[in-house]
């Protein structure tokens, strides 16, 4: 499961990830990070079994934590099933379904913004 | 021998005998039966296409105001409209953008909401007659508001369109969407198979006068389209139809982000099967549908040509370029395409509508020019300067301060052994490295992704590098790598001023 981790700017210099890995062993994938002066954005993949404990212990850091449910949605009613937005997504968690109609694989999706660029519609956003 | 006509079809459509398939079928039913056969089978072939086509727009007549006005130019949702055709008539085209909301908005935007039946903001200002005092108005209408809207779009449903893709190490934004860098995606346009002007390729069927499907309404080809090359298979049609009727479903408003607005178009033709020769035409695959793979990396009209590639490789969603996987995207919807077919072939299944005879062929010999240029276009050889100073690998970062100050540029190419370019040290950087306290070796501090120009590029190509990039200088290279002078924006802008009279804008290409 994704989650999604908002670092204040007060805690943004300490290790928490590291930290977090030590102490609970879960091996964390790091998706996606843009870390700057006042804020820090990252996206982590965690083994289902670890995730409650992962969670609970960056909220216990400070650590803003949501699950990635749905990390980018897709409006149906503006979406024309083009496929624009299938070849700039480095994951594929975009593609075609048996119909050229288009599917998302919330799962895959580490939230970079890449598809909601490219598609001529307004039809994807985060969430 | 199998012979038909279109009033013979026609009939069959008023008794309810009419056989309709889409094109995608028709392969299927050539492939097994044969053409002669499937002549006999089969009397229409619809086709279809949805897809952005930026040459598309609408009239529209307001009717008087009170007092009345000549409006001489009209804005509809802060989209300028082209208002110099008489007093109360403008034509809204679809890559127009909007004056506040820039391109993310424009005129294929206020399309779609004329046809959603929202409401729309018109402003239109006039120097003021006798016959028509007043000089500025404002209102909100929606389409039922207006006398007249009608569609008119120049250039359309293209037979084939080029692939895009990008060789150079920077992403590009552009009409064929984003475009990942080192070949990193390939997008395509067209409905392949289902591709109307694909599917009657010598136009035995289609031409002027053509009942059409547009936007779904009914619709007509008016004649060829604007930039119609049939010589490339790139042919191309005017079409007209009435924007009241039409629905949203089957024509939206788009913007490709870096490029600006169009509109997609969803547009359909029904191919009467006359004879065996037009169903082995309509009998085309996508296998055989060829189109070209154009480095969009080149800011030049001419592009390269990187391979040839069949639709059918390129909906595989993979294609090979340079022995390397290349994923594509489509910017046309397949999806809304068959949609289309497939709704034309319901109308004319249900006896909703006939086909008609063309009043006459489309010209299947032309070709697009270049356009004419009497003003030459400098290039950089002609403007840059190659008195410049370069800084070998190696040295300091003071060493290159002394250099700048030395010699008053704020751009210092940094060179190889062998005179190759290998990163650019500005004043600025020295300044951040000073301030951050990390300046002694010259190559932690320099940029090593320099963008540069070449001596035979055109002005206005670096002057689009150097606002892009935000910078004032490049070094300029040849072939080898190798610097040989400095283009500033001062340079440029000195060289404007000069030229005088001649408009600075992105360099011309070609554009869908
Ligand atoms: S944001 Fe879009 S492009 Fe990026 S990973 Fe998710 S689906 Fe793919
Ligand atoms: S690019 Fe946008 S409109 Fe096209 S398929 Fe993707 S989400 Fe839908």
């Amino acid at each position: 499961m994704k989650i999604f981790l908002r670092f204040a700017p007060e805690i943004n210099q300490e290790p928490h990830i590291s930290e977090v890995i030590l102490e609970t062993g879960a091996k964390l994938n790091i998706n996606r990070a843009s870390v700057d002066a006042v804020s820090g954005e990252v996206v982590v993949d965690v083994p289902d079994e670890k995730l409650n404990e992962v969670i609970k212990l960056f909220r216990s850091r400070g650590v803003e934590v949501s699950i990635l449910e749905h990390p980018v949605i897709l409006d149906e009613d503006e979406c024309i099933n083009c496929g624009a937005c299938i070849s700039v997504c480095y994951v594929r968690a975009l593609s075609f379904k048996d119909d050229w109609s288009i599917a998302l694989d919330e799962k895959r999706c580490n939230q970079c913004g890449a598809c909601i660029t490219a598609c001529p519609h307004g039809a994807l956003e985060f969430s | 021998m199998v012979e038909k006509t279109v009033q013979d079809i026609n009939q069959k459509i008023k008794d309810g005998s009419v056989h309709v398939v889409t094109a995608e079928q028709m392969t299927d039913i050539v492939d097994e039966l044969g053409p002669e056969d499937a002549a006999r089978e089969v009397d229409v072939v619809t086709t279809g296409t949805f897809g952005a086509m930026c040459s598309s727009g609408a009239f529209l007549n307001f009717g008087h105001s009170d007092p009345p006005i000549k409006m001489q130019r009209v804005w509809l949702n802060d989209v300028e409209a082209y208002g110099g055709i008489a007093a109360v008539d403008a034509y809204i085209g679809a890559t127009q953008i909007s004056e506040s909301r820039g391109m993310e908005y424009g005129g294929g935007h206020v399309i779609e909401d004329l046809v959603a039946r929202k409401s729309v903001h018109i402003r239109a200002v006039a120097d003021g007659t006798d016959c028509y005092p007043r000089k500025n108005i404002e209102t909100e209408i929606t389409i039922d508001d207006l006398n007249q809207a009608i569609m008119l779009n120049p250039r359309n449903a293209y037979q084939r369109y080029n692939v895009a893709t990008n060789s150079s190490d920077r992403t590009l934004y552009t009409y064929m969407d984003t475009l990942l860098p080192n070949y990193g995606n390939a997008t395509y346009s067209g409905a392949g198979v289902l591709s109307p002007l694909y599917n009657d390729p010598d136009f035995e069927t289609i031409g002027t006068g053509s009942k059409i499907f547009l936007c779904g309404a009914p619709g007509y080809i008016i004649g060829e389209g604007t930039q119609h090359e049939p010589q490339n298979d790139l042919a191309t049609i005017m079409v007209t139809g009435n924007l009241k009727e039409m629905n949203r479903e089957f024509l939206r408003g788009a913007a490709f982000h870096g490029y600006g607005a169009t509109l997609y178009v969803g547009l359909g033709i029904p191919i009467p099967v006359l004879n065996e020769n037009i169903a082995k035409k309509t009998g085309i695959s996508d296998a055989d549908i060829i189109t070209n793979v154009l480095d969009y990396s080149s800011p030049r009209r001419l592009r390269p040509t990187l391979r040839k590639v069949s639709y059918e490789e390129l909906k595989s969603g993979m294609i090979e370029l340079d022995g390397k996987e290349v994923r594509t995207s489509p910017l046309s919807s397949f999806f809304m395409a068959r949609k289309v077919a497939s709704t034309l072939k319901h109308w004319i299944e249900q006896g909703n509508f006939m086909l008609s005879q063309p009043m006459e062929k489309l010209p299947t010999d032309t070709l697009f020019g270049p356009m004419k240029q009497t003003k030459e276009t400098p290039l950089v050889k002609d403007v840059m300067s190659r008195k410049m100073i370069t800084i070998r690998q190696g040295k300091s970062v003071e060493d290159a301060a002394k250099l700048i100050m030395k010699g008053q540029s704020t751009h210092l190419p940094v060179t190889s052994e062998d005179d190759r370019l290998i990163g650019i040290i500005t004043a600025w950087d020295i300044s951040k490295a000073v301030a951050q306290g990390k300046y002694d070796k010259l190559d932690r501090t320099m940029t090593r992704r320099v963008i540069t120009a070449t001596l035979d590029e055109p002005i206005d190509v670096t002057a689009r590098k150097l606002e892009k990039h935000n910078i004032s200088a490049l070094p300029v290279i040849d072939k080898d790598g190798k610097v040989i002078g400095m283009i500033t924006s001062d340079d440029i802008s000195r060289l404007i001023a000069k030229r005088n009279g001649c408009s600075f804008q992105a360099p011309l290409e070609e554009k869908r």
